[in-house]
């Protein structure tokens, strides 16, 4: 089939981008959307043009590199599938798409469709673990964890900390992010003993950073590509309370 | 020359403690004045670097990728092997140990595996007290299911993301210590260059990916943990990014490179389905638990699996193997696979691929069970395939996938450079010919938490510590040669891409330096792969500038070193006159198409000492003895 793109180009930080179009010719519904760009990419090099430059790695849904706003929805149209994992087979002959960066405050162009995303690794540098030194840890068997927190837990940490909820917030919140950490670690014993300092500092460290705050639109949710629930938005305000209840007791 | 693991003396299960005993230690109040520079943020990298960061040393970490979260061990599905014996199922540190020695065909050093195997237990606790989210039964303890080459359920997950989750709990480590301020981080850097003076590993040159800016970093001492190499063969199931580039510009500055024809091919992938294709899926072999392999009996057979009786399907695993059947290793299951498809059975439209069918297990277990153990991987299928593998088979291929390959180290995790150490899938320590799955994670993590923190001191006791800083001459040789290479790459502005070579590349590996390998082979990718060379250096074209963010000049220089390291690979497998693990030989068979391994000649590390590029690498030898396991011949029937 063949597209006609507009991709977002801007040389450097603080140069002015645009819009730009592209034609892709004979691409194959069997292609991935990257593969798509790769091709196009390969094309431009042949015509002395630069090539378009994105964020990419593992190419199977997991290292969280990708990062593109298509036809204005963040990772695309499919739903729970990031940019690398989408295929052509949902696209048809004919079809115009709109190829643009991750939109936010926090996330500032580098070129092209790439973002600086490091104002998330800030957040968790703030708090999102828990402290422990390696080795003198009890027996993996000693504290037992309910299969249902465990889940729960699990769940959360499946956050592949794309930035895709940012992206797609009205307010550029980082809410869904923080708050899967939040929950994943305060779903289990060991997590508890810094809970409440944890939440305190990691959204003080998402406030500045850049992020905005969180008014419920629930975009986040739709975006995520790991199916992350805004019920952990909840939860990361249960314990924003639980923690300054305690501080005025 | 005839090298020297150095592993300790006395019985096996003392070797490691009685060594740590005798380790140098570093004065807790000397250790901010030694400077660690750790490349690579995977799971031994980012281990690593946050251990030694809690230990008081100054540590500076480097990685390609944009936040050190995304390293490729972040793709690991199936899990992590620890000797707990939590299911009573007959397990102990001796069977793992064994089972890692076999699994590797004998071509390992008993010390470090031993160790590897012995500290399997530390690292389940360590990431359970980190917060990784591992399976838990309903009265809440830790849940083990079975994996390739093992007869018991050792192997600890978290769904089919154990990788990423074992990642996450080190990134967190990591991200505690940049809080900390002992670690500092260097994202989207690429190490391009090793400096040696007097001898030692003082110092990397970096290309920051953003500016351009080509820099240098001074240190007491370097860690590589830069991950495998088998991008080499183009399609493999690696990160976009995985390269050889580090490790092997530290073989060009005088590390010994062991083994580089052990590559793995892993035999659950995604098949390719055209020219396009960029890179390869992985599906964890866990599926294997579950999941019947077969093809139809009759060649060219047409049919939809689903109408194709069972009386016609040829399950070849539990035909050939009936002891393991489909949990054989990875490497006789893959071999099998590309048998049966050279025979004309193959599946799919290009005929290269074999069914991975659960209709059994469905029917057993029930579609909620099956769903539970794999649903984010047929989740996975379903996405890239566009078919459902609840209502059909799974089809599958193998696709290299590990390298158990990489730098000489001895049991201090040291290579022959003093001062340059290597983690993980870079060195080529503890898996021998062959790795078995959810063995990787043991080993990146097992080298980057529990070895490097402890044989580092020993030789950073002996080191003064900020003996060199990087006004050294050497760190500006080495910052020249780096613009120079990239200026080079940037003025040939010839008629092919970079990817046209690197795919090139890829088929004169899969083809010759792949699942089989034959003299004739060999021979020739080693004509072709320079040939292809300096094509390369005439006629590719490098857009852009080196001064600011350019991804294709990144990949040149990655792909430039692949075809330097190809050769080595080819060499290396042509040396090697017998079939072990990941490196089969078509001369050296069984009459039945077994490996036929040669312990007498063979039964050695090869280590190639770079000689120059126009030169035959010289090659060092390191005996291996085996003292506590029978050298037998690795059947799986």
């Amino acid at each position: 089939m063949n597209l006609t793109l507009f991709i977002w180009r801007q040389k450097g930080r603080d140069t002015k981008g645009s819009l730009e179009q592209y034609e892709a010719k004979d691409i194959s519904t069997e292609m991935s959307f990257l593969e798509m760009l790769d091709e196009v990419n390969e094309q431009l090099i042949k015509n002395n043009q630069e090539p378009i430059a994105f964020d990419h790695d593992c190419r199977e849904g997991i290292c969280g590199m990708c990062s593109q706003v298509i036809n204005g929805v963040p990772h695309g149209p499919q739903q729970r599938t990031t940019v690398c994992q989408l295929h052509m087979r949902h696209f048809k002959d004919g079809d115009s798409i709109y190829i643009e960066p991750w939109r936010a405050r926090a996330f500032p162009v580098i070129k092209d469709l790439i973002t600086d995303r490091s104002s998330m690794d800030s957040i968790i540098q703030a708090g999102g673990y828990i402290s422990v030194h390696t080795g003198g840890v009890p027996d993996a068997n000693a504290v037992l964890i309910s299969k249902e927190n465990a889940d729960t837990a699990m769940d959360a940490s499946e956050c592949i900390g794309c930035g895709a909820c940012v992206a797609a917030c009205p307010n550029g919140s980082a809410m869904l992010f923080t708050a899967a950490k939040i929950t994943h670690l305060a779903s289990l014993p060991q997590g508890q003993i810094e809970a409440a300092r944890r939440v305190c500092i990691m959204t003080e460290a998402m406030l500045q950073n850049g992020f905005g705050n969180c008014s419920n639109h629930y975009e986040c949710q739709a975006a995520c590509p790991k199916g992350i629930r805004v019920s952990f938005i909840a939860k990361l305000n249960r314990e924003f309370m639980k923690a300054h209840l305690k501080d005025s007791v | 020359m005839l090298l020297d693991g150095k592993c300790p003396s006395g019985p096996l299960s003392e070797k490691w403690e009685r060594h740590r005993q005798n380790l140098k230690l570093v004065n807790p109040a000397n250790k901010r004045k030694y400077t660690i520079l750790v490349v690579g943020t995977g799971l031994a990298g980012a281990s690593a670097a946050a251990t030694l960061g809690e230990l008081g040393y100054n540590v500076e970490a480097f990685c390609y990728q944009d936040s050190p979260r995304r390293g490729h061990s972040i793709a690991a599905q199936g899990g992590i092997n620890a000797a707990k014996n939590y299911p009573n199922d007959g397990d102990s540190i001796f069977r793992l140990f064994y089972d890692t020695i076999k699994g590797g065909d004998f071509r390992a050093r008993e010390a470090n595996v031993y160790r590897l195997a012995m500290l399997s237990n530390n690292i389940i606790d360590q990431c359970v007290a980190q917060g990784v989210p591992f399976a838990r039964d309903y009265a809440g303890y830790l849940d083990n299911r079975s994996f390739g080459g093992a007869q018991v359920s050792r192997t600890f997950y978290a769904r089919g993301q154990t990788g990423q989750q074992l990642l996450l709990g080190a990134y967190a480590a990591l991200m505690r210590q940049v809080k900390a301020g002992t670690v500092r981080l260097h994202p989207r850097s690429e190490m391009l260059d090793v400096v040696i003076i007097d001898g030692e590993a003082k110092g990397i040159t970096v290309r920051d990916m953003v500016t351009g800016h080509v820099g240098s970093y001074a240190g007491d001492a370097v860690c590589l943990c830069t991950g495998g190499y088998a991008n080499v063969f183009y399609l493999s199931t690696n990160a976009m990014g995985s390269n050889v580039t580090a490790a092997y510009r530290a073989y060009k500055k005088g590390a010994f490179f062991a083994n580089p024809c052990y590559t793995q091919i892993h035999p659950t992938c995604i098949p390719v389905s055209g020219e396009h294709q960029s890179k390869l899926t992985l599906m964890s072999e866990s599926l294997r638990n579950d999941g019947r392999v077969w093809v139809p009996k009759m060649n060219g057979d047409k049919r939809t699996p689903n109408e194709i009786p069972h009386a016609e399907r040829d399950y070849f695993l539990e035909r050939k193997y009936p002891g393991f059947g489909n949990l054989a290793p990875r490497d006789i299951a893959s071999r099998s696979a590309k048998e049966v498809c050279d025979e004309g059975r193959g599946t799919g439209s290009s005929g290269f691929g074999v069914y991975l069918d659960f209709e059994d297990a469905i029917k057993r277990l029930g579609e909620s069970v099956i769903r539970e153990r794999y649903g984010n991987l047929f989740e996975m299928y379903d996405r890239i395939t566009g078919e459902d593998a609840y209502k059909q088979p799974m089809r599958i291929y193998p696709a290299p996938h590990y390298t158990m390959g990489g730098l000489w180290v001895d049991y201090n995790l040291q290579s022959n450079v003093p001062g340059l150490f290597v983690l993980g899938e870079a060195n080529f320590s503890d898996h021998g010919a062959n790795r078995l799955g959810a063995s990787a994670l043991m080993q990146g993590l097992a080298d980057g938490y529990f070895v490097i923190p402890y044989t580092i001191a020993g030789y950073l006791a002996q080191a003064v510590p900020g003996r060199v800083t990087a006004a050294h001459p050497a760190f500006i040789k080495s910052i020249e040669d780096v613009n120079s290479l990239t200026k080079k790459l940037l003025s040939i502005n010839g008629k092919k891409t970079v990817n046209d070579f690197h795919r090139e590349l890829g088929r004169i590996m899969w083809e010759h330096v792949g699942m089989a390998r034959s003299e004739e082979g060999l021979k020739r990718a080693l004509k072709l792969i320079p040939e292809l060379r300096s094509e390369f250096w005439q006629n590719v074209k490098v857009p852009g500038s080196s001064e600011n963010l350019n991804q294709e000049l990144e990949k040149a220089g990655r792909v430039a070193d692949f075809l330097e390291f190809g050769e080595l690979m080819a060499r290396d497998a042509l040396n090697r006159e017998e079939s072990c693990g990941g490196h089969f030989r078509v001369e050296h068979q069984m009459p039945d198409g077994e490996a036929k391994r040669d312990d007498k000649n063979y039964c050695y590390v090869a280590a190639w000492e770079f000689k120059g590029l126009n030169y035959e690498p010289d090659m060092h030898k390191e005996p291996l003895t085996f003292e506590n396991v029978a050298l037998a011949v690795r059947s799986y029937k």
